[in-house]
């Protein structure tokens, strides 16, 4: 069963509409005890990235957190929690990740927020983008990313930089856009999630 | 590379999808949930409710619409109508709406952009534009593009920008409903003047007015209603058509 760690950094409705539509059982975390009771979770998150990290610290779990062994997948703003660092709010963050994020430069070419659909490249094989193309598109709304590295970058996506689109180190998984957002290739990927 | 977005409006009154002609005659064209979902499986890469109900109610019905939307549907989708202040805003997104768009109530209270967008991110605040041409000036209309004001397009949707839109919904009233294409000038003016997403709106008739919207003013996404709702245009078509004229498309 899927936990969803909540602390609350924004509305996850839409997320937990995504998970009964697929019938992927979940519940909710929000003190340490609940850990135990789950073999995956997800961070959710939208909005301000130092808003966000000030709220989970204030939940007490970040410990926890970063000693996390099963799944664990970072959405969004839940994803760039797990960097070191961001720009949004000059802030510190999780640092399961030693790679940053960082703001869009916008111009007239490309515009900031980055909205809409945008096609992904896998940079390593890994079974959370089973039954997904190179090149699909997924929904992504957001200012700031998170830089390309090497290591880390699972899938790169293109605007104005080359970014990542999906991070993964161990049992830590990120991913910038919204899959509960992002059609059919969304749902298979919250799918290859609760069989990780 | 970002895909240009293919967006049907579903006009809603009392729950039930009505669509304008001009925004006046109203004819009902179905359930908006499954209009939706049927979308959705077509390749819509968005869509934009707007309500219309004009009952006391009319906060917990659109609440219950975007409720229904949000567990069956699998793309973004953002809601407008009526709404005017912080509270209305937070029930639609705790509902599950991807974001919301604000007329009228931004016109007459330009700080509700500046509150929406520090209370739930520039993401989230759609700044929805009805303008229509006088006397050689495009000028900012209210009340579904009956009611004039003193303020100059342009000049309005720089100053949303500037407050936090995170988006322009741009609907030319004169070319509304007439199935004669976008107001294609204007768009290029105000796409060339913010940094935000465009959205155009107001004439698409035919697959080529599509073409002609992405490549001459390069919008980020062209909005229409009548012509998807009574199958004028099919969506996949429209993509096929937009793929093969060189526009990038989510297919």
């Amino acid at each position: 069963m899927t936990g969803i760690i909540l602390y609350g950094a924004g509305n996850i409705f839409s997320l937990t509409a995504a998970l009964e539509r697929l019938s992927i059982p979940y519940g909710f975390i929000n003190s340490q005890e609940d850990f135990k009771k789950f073999d995956r979770y997800i961070i959710p998150g939208v909005g301000h990235a130092g808003a966000a990290m000030d709220k989970l610290e204030k939940t007490g779990l970040v410990p926890a957190i970063k000693e996390l062994k099963k799944p664990t997948l970072g959405i969004c703003v839940g994803m760039q929690l797990l960097t070191s660092y961001s720009e949004e709010g000059n802030s510190d963050l999780l640092n399961i990740f030693p790679i940053k994020t960082l703001r869009f430069q916008d111009s007239a070419d490309y515009k900031v927020p980055h909205t809409g659909w945008n096609q992904v490249y896998p940079e390593k094989d890994n079974p959370l983008f089973k039954n997904i193309p190179s090149g699909s598109h997924f929904y992504f709304v957001h200012s700031y990313f998170i830089e390309y590295d090497k290591t880390y970058t699972l899938l790169s996506a293109n605007y104005s930089t080359e970014f990542s689109a999906s991070i993964w180190h161990d049992n830590f998984y990120g991913v910038q856009f919204h899959p509960e957002k992002s059609g059919v290739y969304g749902e298979t990927l919250l799918t290859n999630f609760s069989k990780l | 590379m970002l895909s240009k977005r293919i967006i049907p409006c579903l006009d809603v009154k009392d729950g039930r999808t009505v669509k304008g002609v001009n925004f006046v005659d109203l004819r009902d064209a179905g359930d908006p949930v499954e209009l939706a979902w049927n979308y959705s499986r077509q390749g819509a890469d968005e869509l934009v409710f707007l309500d219309i109900t004009a009952t006391v109610e009319r906060r917990k019905t659109m609440v219950e619409l975007v409720k229904s939307v949000a567990r069956q549907i699998n793309i973004p989708f953002t809601i407008g109508g009526g709404i005017n202040e912080i509270a209305d805003a937070d029930a639609l997104l705790n509902a599950g709406a991807d974001k919301i768009s604000i007329n009228s109530a931004a016109v007459r209270n330009p700080t509700l952009i500046d509150e929406l967008a520090k209370a739930f991110g520039v993401q989230f605040v759609v700044i929805a534009v009805d303008t229509r041409r006088i006397d050689d000036k495009n000028i900012v209309h209210l009340n579904g593009g009956r009611l004039p004001t003193e303020r100059q397009t342009l000049e309005w949707i720089k100053e949303a920008e500037s407050r936090g839109a995170g988006e322009i919904l741009l609907t030319s009233m004169d070319h509304d409903g007439t199935k004669n294409g976008f107001d294609n000038g204007l768009l290029k003016t105000v796409n060339d003047a913010v940094h935000i997403p465009v959205i155009a709106s107001g004439g698409a008739g035919a697959v080529q007015h599509f073409v002609d919207v992405f490549e001459k003013t390069n919008v980020d996404a062209a909005l229409a209603a009548s012509v998807f709702h009574y199958g004028e245009i099919l969506i996949p078509d429209l993509k096929a058509i937009l793929k093969s004229n060189n526009i990038e498309v989510r297919i």
